[in-house]
This record gives structure tokens, sequence and C-alpha cells, in this order.
């Protein structure tokens, strides 16, 4: 049996990857993806606590997590569309209408 | 016996390793498909902990639907590389060393946090009774614990489907 431990290693490595990418990358749709990476490293600390206190809670909330990111994934690509058509350019810096 | 470690090894790795290419790669068509490797490794390793459910749930949900809706977006924008811009006038070495001290202090502390957390779990393993693993992988007890207990929070979730859903089409929609 692997230890939790293990897991949670692993997950901090993915979430650290995903916070990494929004802060690095240049590219909305890419900083999409890393928000992705980050809410599936919390999944696998939510399923690796789950299995170890012995409940189903950790997948009930892997599920809810998904859904969350499907709304998610849809209203961001939806808004990246809309800047697209605004801007001709996806990269964040260039949205800067709301900055003081 | 040792198995389960290995293959646990095997698929973080893969996980580990194509979610850092996701990140650094310049192309987002090959992060959005880097993506789906690393989001079938985590399925993988979410079978050696006992939660078929949630394996199968992460390959149709996540690598199936909505990775469909990013590459979607990827080939209709066209967006085949990354801008090579110059970083903005804004950005000079203060803030990016004060992102540098958030970044080790978010390092120190998830080191912190996740070291208490496994030695707090690995006691209540040793502790409490066990558990029925069959229990975990069925999917009547997952049904039966999200139609009961957190019943409330599913019908929630519906709402918010709903309302993604129009907020997306009204988001997209050609002005005219």
């Amino acid at each position: 049996m692997v230890p939790l431990g293990h897991y949670l290693i692993l997950s901090a490595v993915l979430f650290a990857t995903g916070t990494m990418g929004v802060f690095l990358r240049r590219n909305v749709i890419t900083v999409l993806l890393s928000i992705e990476v980050m809410l599936n490293a919390v999944n696998l600390a939510f399923i690796a606590f789950g299995r170890t206190l012995g409940s189903v809670d950790g997948q009930v909330i892997m599920f809810f997590v998904v859904t969350v990111a499907a709304a998610e994934a849809a209203i961001g690509l939806a808004l990246v569309i809309a800047l697209f058509r605004h801007r001709e350019s996806l990269n964040p810096d260039v949205f800067t209408s709301l900055k003081w | 016996m040792a198995t389960d470690l290995l293959l646990f090894y095997l698929f973080g790795a893969i996980a580990a390793g194509a979610s850092l290419l996701v990140v650094l790669g310049r192309n987002p068509m090959h992060s959005v498909l880097l993506l789906i490797v690393s989001f079938a490794a985590l399925a993988a390793i979410y079978i050696g902990l006992e939660a078929p459910f949630a394996a199968v749930v992460q390959i149709i949900i996540y690598a199936g639907a909505i990775m469909v809706l990013f590459l979607f977006v990827v080939m209709l924008l066209n967006a085949h590389r990354e801008d090579d811009a110059a970083p903005p006038a804004g950005v000079t070495s203060g803030p990016l060393r004060a992102g540098g001290v958030l970044a080790v202090l978010l390092v120190a502390e998830l080191v912190w946090a996740l070291r208490r957390a496994a030695r707090g779990g690995d006691a209540l393993l040793s502790a409490g009774p066990g558990a029925d693993p069959a229990a975990l992988q069925s999917v009547r007890a997952l049904g039966n614990r999200l139609f009961t207990e957190h019943s409330l929070a599913f019908e929630v979730t519906s709402i918010l489907i709903i309302v993604a859903m129009v907020g997306a089409v009204v988001l997209a929609r050609r002005e005219s």
C-alpha cells in the first residue's frame, strides 16, 4: 500500500507546476490549462485522503470539483473567444483596459 | 507486494512530467495533448487508490469532454504559438523578486502542511478500523452518499451548470 505522503507530495508537485504555469505563460489558453492541472492536484489529494479515512466523501468531492472545472472551462473559453474577437491576441498583457 | 509502489512511481512520473511539459511548452496544441496524457496517468493512480469511478469520470469528462473543448478553441483561434512579446514595461526586477519570495513561501508552506497531514493520516490509518476496500470501490455507496448527504450540493451543481451554459452562449455570441 502506497503511503499517503507519496500521494500528497505528487499532489503538491502538480499544484506547484500549475501555479508556475499561471504566472509564467503569456497565453490565456495555457493559463486555463494550468488551472486544470491545479484542480487535478487537488482532486488527487481529496481521493488519497478519502482512501486513508475509509470514506467515499473524497470521491464525492472530486465529482463536484470536476463539475466546477467543466463550468469554468466553458465560461473561460467563451471569454477567451470574446477577448480574441476584440483584440486579435491571446496575450493576457494586452487586456489592460480595466487596469489603472 | 511492491508492485503498487512501482506503478505509483511510474504513473506519478508520467503525470508530473507531462504537466511540466504542458506548462513549459510553447505550442498550445501540444499542451492540450500532453494534458490528456497527464489525466490518463492520474486516472491510473485513481485505480490504484481504489476509486474506479473517479478514474472513469477523469477519462470521460476531463480527457474526453473538457479537453475536446480546449482543442476546439485552440483550432478555432488558430493559436499555434505564443506571442513572443517582450515583458511589459511594468515588470521590473522589484515585482519579480517579490514573486520569487512568494514562491519560496508557498513551497515551504506546502511541505510543512503535507508533512503534518501525512503523519496524521498514517496515525489515523494505524488507529482506525481500516477501510473496507469493497465499500470504497462501490459506485452504489458513492451514489447513496451523493444523493442523500450531499443532495443539496448536487442540486446546486445543476444550477451552476445551467448558469455556465447560458453564460457561455451569451459571452461567445457575436454582437450584431
